[in-house]
């Protein structure tokens, strides 16, 4: 019985909840909710690559066991994926409602007097980051999957920086990196304070989110381009 | 001042509208922006033409009655203030000036500069009121302690003249400022605390199906609000959602 009224709570949250999820805000909220989870696993990712410029062992070390962990395989890796997916398709689902509810065009506007670039093309920095994460898929993840599950290739516990370094030979595929990278942080100048506003954070700490979001949306997408510019001029 | 102006003139709701070109001299720079539209009206209707629609009300910056998107800026270009206010000293001589409704799906246009704003009251009707029993035993609002800091956000909030500067504005048509003051105005003061969770369900539901668009956080809302709506209002409706919906 006592279950039962559980069951029965449980479906009641689960239907007031698919209730907010489906408001305007609601979507909000779930996009912001992505982007955090996307912006601590940009973080993570960053913080092993950077290992890459200073030590071969620790990024051998640290990406084997990325690698061949269980959980971040088989857990956290489709949780990923799915984050992403649901941030491009969700930013694509707001951008269409919106275009539908403005409707029409100002003959004359003048954007720029009050908000900046980056709050008004969020859509099309997104487009540019998505085309270089189809490529990073391809140059990255889909060889090591076939490496992995489909080649059953033996485990080579050193074989990553080699496999790093090699891909960043060809000055094409740095200087697309790099202009992927300063999308990027037009893309997070707006959007790390934009998430936070939309879970609500309280206005105490609007200047120190804003220093954060500096922080975070200028040094990391900086560090990578450092880390492919690196390799390329080193090796 | 001698002036070009290029105003968008609509017949009626269903017809397609367009932007139409007045040459108009002998403008004064301390005229308000209203008072030069007067004055070419006056002539229009002299020459038997119809005269360009456009709202206004009390021409102080307190009804919210006067729109227009002037020069690709709400309310024209100047901040914290209503078309009313704007003088034409703002402009230059020979300048020419765009003149349009302002535009969302949710504000329809009625003629020429004329937008329908309902969308706006019907959402205030959906929760933007306190329910409290004024016969009989009430107790003096003074004597009932608040938060200074609380008090000045619910003020602030309540400022809002619900002109719709932040819609016509935002490049989603959004109408979260209108709906976060109006909602912040109550849940912050121990009055509209009784039916706040169903007071921000309400609201943000109508705003919803009225057909506004999402907020993405650009805030050109709240630099083109005359009143200085802050964007903390629309962050505090997130929480008042989120926390209604978790109660319900």
């Amino acid at each position: 019985m006592s279950n039962n009224v559980l069951v029965l709570i449980f479906v009641l949250q689960l239907n007031i909840m698919k209730n907010f999820l489906l408001s305007s805000i609601g979507k909000k909220v779930a996009m912001a909710l992505s982007a955090i989870f996307l912006m601590i696993f940009l973080l993570q990712h960053f913080l092993i690559n950077i290992t890459s410029v200073f030590s071969e062992d620790i990024f051998n070390m640290l990406s084997h066991f990325m690698g061949t962990n269980f959980l971040v395989q088989f857990i956290l890796q489709p949780i990923l994926i799915a984050g992403v997916i649901f941030h491009f398709v969700m930013g694509f689902v707001l951008e269409i409602q919106n275009r539908r509810a403005t409707k029409y065009e100002y003959q004359k506007t003048r954007g720029g007097a009050n908000s900046t670039w980056m709050s008004r093309n969020m859509i099309w920095s997104g487009l540019v980051i998505l085309s270089f994460l189809i490529l990073h898929f391809i140059d990255f993840w889909i060889p090591e999957m076939e490496y992995k599950y489909i080649d059953f290739m033996p485990d080579d516990p050193n074989r990553y920086h080699h496999e790093l370094v090699e891909k960043f030979q060809d000055p094409l595929k740095v200087f697309f990196y790099c202009f992927s990278f300063i999308l990027l942080s037009l893309h997070l100048l707006h959007g790390f304070s934009s998430s936070l506003k939309s879970m609500g954070t309280n206005k105490a700490y609007t200047s120190s989110v804003k220093t954060l979001g500096y922080i975070y949306s200028i040094g990391l997408p900086a560090g990578f381009c450092f880390i492919a510019i690196f390799h390329y001029l080193t090796h | 001042m001698k002036l070009t102006l290029k105003i968008w003139r609509q017949k009626n709701s269903e017809s397609k509208g367009q932007m139409v070109s007045y040459e108009i001299d002998n403008i004064s720079p301390d005229m308000s922006f209203l008072e030069m539209l007067d004055v070419l009206n006056a002539r229009l209707i002299l020459e038997d033409d119809d005269p360009i629609s456009f709202d206004h009300d009390c021409r102080e910056g307190i009804c919210g009655s006067c729109s227009l998107f002037i020069n690709g800026q709400a309310h024209g270009p100047d901040r914290r203030i209503t078309t009313c206010q704007l003088h034409m000293r703002k402009f230059k001589d020979g300048d020419t000036i765009y003149v349009e409704p302002f535009r969302a799906k949710a504000f329809p246009v009625i003629k020429d500069l004329v937008i329908d704003r309902s969308a706006f009251d019907r959402i205030q009707h959906s929760g933007g009121y306190i329910s409290v029993n004024t016969s009989g035993n009430t107790q003096d609002a003074n004597s009932i302690p608040i938060n200074k800091e609380d008090a000045d956000n619910a003020f602030d909030a309540a400022t809002c003249i619900g002109c719709g500067a932040c819609v016509a504005t935002c490049k989603n048509s959004s109408a979260m400022l209108f709906v976060g003051a109006k909602i912040s105005q109550y849940s912050l003061l121990p009055q509209g605390k009784t039916e706040a969770s169903r007071r921000v369900l309400n609201m943000v539901n109508q705003m919803d199906l009225e057909g506004f668009g999402n907020c993405s956080n650009t805030g050109a809302c709240e630099v083109e609000c005359p009143k200085g709506i802050s964007l903390d209002n629309i962050a505090r409706m997130n929480r008042e959602l989120l926390k209604a919906s978790l109660k319900k």
